[in-house]
């Protein structure tokens, strides 16, 4: 009986340990993204995106505002919150994932040109998909440097775009995510 | 007591595989709350005649043509009004996010407009909470048309005047739905008969419902108060659909006033909806970005 109650104390002590974990997070993380056609190039840039990486066992999360888009063009990001994304519906775009062999390569502390693969759920437009995100992280003093480039097709996430604007709507968008990630104090 | 241990045991492994579970982005300090500014409440700056609560952003430069076609109970030979036209030609600029000018040019009266709308208020959420937005609207109109009422001597510039002053309480209320009430003075420098007010109190309202992503119908009525006018004059009333294709938004509308400068269909409205004297017309706004204020 009283052998229970240790383990179970033990358990939760273990258990204790591995949630105080190793955290890297920022709040002002970078977002563009970048449709190219032959009539018009659209780009678009946040710099209030929150991303958080456990480095203890390589999870992956980041969230961005729609609305704090910015585009060159005024109309552009009116239309691009009423008209495609629906940001009053929809705030947020969102990513939940796990870096594949993030310890392995924290231990030989993140040899350049390495880039890891991030799996997991993309959220846009309130859609959600399977994704594997391309991803670098670099370290710098005692921050890590997070870089993420990839391509989001608008009609997989239930994005409508009407036939009048086709051709200027690119059909796969690049989207480029990057933060400096500091660690996590609890 | 073994079972309760186990029980106990299953419930703390369970709560902490929920832990696991949320989102670690949850677990960040609370961050800044957000000013979060409501937007497009109407598709364009104007709802049919009269002004919007919406402005042109800062560089934006808005080309509107605007027609109305003559009454609908002119009949087929006339193809109900559309052998004869009213046209506007006008410019707005965003000269900052608060403040549009524009000018422009009617063929009612051949009449020259003028006007500087300035934001006071803008609905907001989240750090402050605004639920409204207020703008202030003044237009001057010139006559230029060649007076041919020889009772009328001299017939001076100063008779050719006219001002508007308006202030604007709107709402954006959801997604869908947006109101205004447009409280305003119309004073004419020059007035036919001294049975008429040269200074004219008018209360407008207007509204619109989004039926789809790119379509909206908009509905204007402007009532003047009592005993400032001629008979024959009738309040302007407007019915119209907002279409939006990217750069352009299409106005399609039902109207009894034939004129679109502020004291021209808010005081000089002849038509009458009860009989028929309705007019179709349109609006095409087309936007140019000619200033880029982020770069």
């Amino acid at each position: 009986m009283k052998k229970g109650i240790i383990i179970a104390l033990l358990a939760l002590g273990v258990a204790q340990v591995t949630t105080a974990q190793n955290r890297y997070f920022s709040r002002d993380g970078h977002v563009e993204f970048f449709s190219q056609t032959p009539i018009e190039d659209i780009e678009a840039k946040n710099e209030k995106m929150t991303a958080v990486v456990d480095f203890e066992d390589g999870k992956f999360e980041f969230a961005v505002l729609i609305k704090s888009f910015e585009f060159e063009k005024a109309l552009m990001e009116e239309h691009f919150n009423e008209n495609y994304m629906e940001s009053n519906k929809f705030p947020k775009a969102t990513f939940v994932g796990q870096i594949e062999d993030f310890v392995g390569i924290r231990n030989s502390n993140f040899p350049p040109g390495v880039e890891m693969a991030a799996h997991g759920k993309l959220t846009i437009h309130g859609v959600t998909q399977d994704v594997i995100l391309p991803a670098t992280v670099t370290p710098d003093g005692t921050n890590y440097k997070l870089k993420s480039s990839f391509k989001v097709q608008p009609s997989d996430y239930g994005i409508e775009i009407p036939n009048t604007v086709r051709d200027n709507i690119a059909k796969e968008i690049t989207v480029t995510v990057s933060a400096l990630v500091v660690p996590l104090k609890k | 007591m073994r079972h309760l241990l186990a029980l106990s045991v299953l419930l703390l492994s369970f709560s902490l595989l929920q832990a696991q579970e949320g989102s670690m982005l949850d677990l960040l300090p609370d961050d800044e709350p957000t000013v979060d500014y409501a937007t497009a409440g109407f598709k364009t700056t104007r709802i049919i005649n009269g002004h919007s609560f919406e402005l042109n952003s800062h560089g934006v430069l808005d080309f509107k043509i605007s027609h109305r076609f003559g009454r609908l109970n002119t009949g087929a030979y006339e193809l109900f009004g559309l052998d004869a036209a009213s046209i506007r030609i006008g410019l707005d600029y965003g000269v900052t996010p608060w403040l549009n000018v524009g000018v422009g040019r009617s063929s009612f009266l051949k009449t020259y407009d003028g006007f500087v709308k300035a934001k006071i208020l803008r609905q907001q959420s989240g750090k402050k909470n605004v639920p409204i937005t207020a703008l202030v609207v003044s237009d001057m109109a010139v006559v230029s048309q060649r007076n041919t009422n020889m009772s009328i001597d001299p017939y001076l510039f100063t008779h050719r005047l006219n001002f508007t002053h308006q202030l604007i309480v709107g709402r954006k209320f959801n997604d869908a739905i947006s109101l205004q009430l447009m409280p305003t003075v119309v004073h004419r420098n020059f007035v036919l008969t001294a049975a008429e007010a040269n200074t004219v109190m008018v209360l407008g309202v207007g509204g619109r419902v989004k039926l789809n992503k790119r379509i909206a119908l908009n509905v204007e009525y402007y009532y003047v108060l009592p005993d400032q006018l001629a008979s024959g004059f009738k309040n302007s009333l407007s019915v119209g659909f907002d279409i939006e294709t990217g750069g352009h938004v299409f106005q399609l509308h039902f109207t009894n006033s034939t004129a679109m400068v502020e004291n021209a269909f808010m005081t000089q409205t002849t038509g009458d909806w009860l009989k028929g004297d309705i007019h179709f017309g349109f609006n095409v706004s087309r936007v140019f970005t000619v200033y880029r204020p982020r770069n």
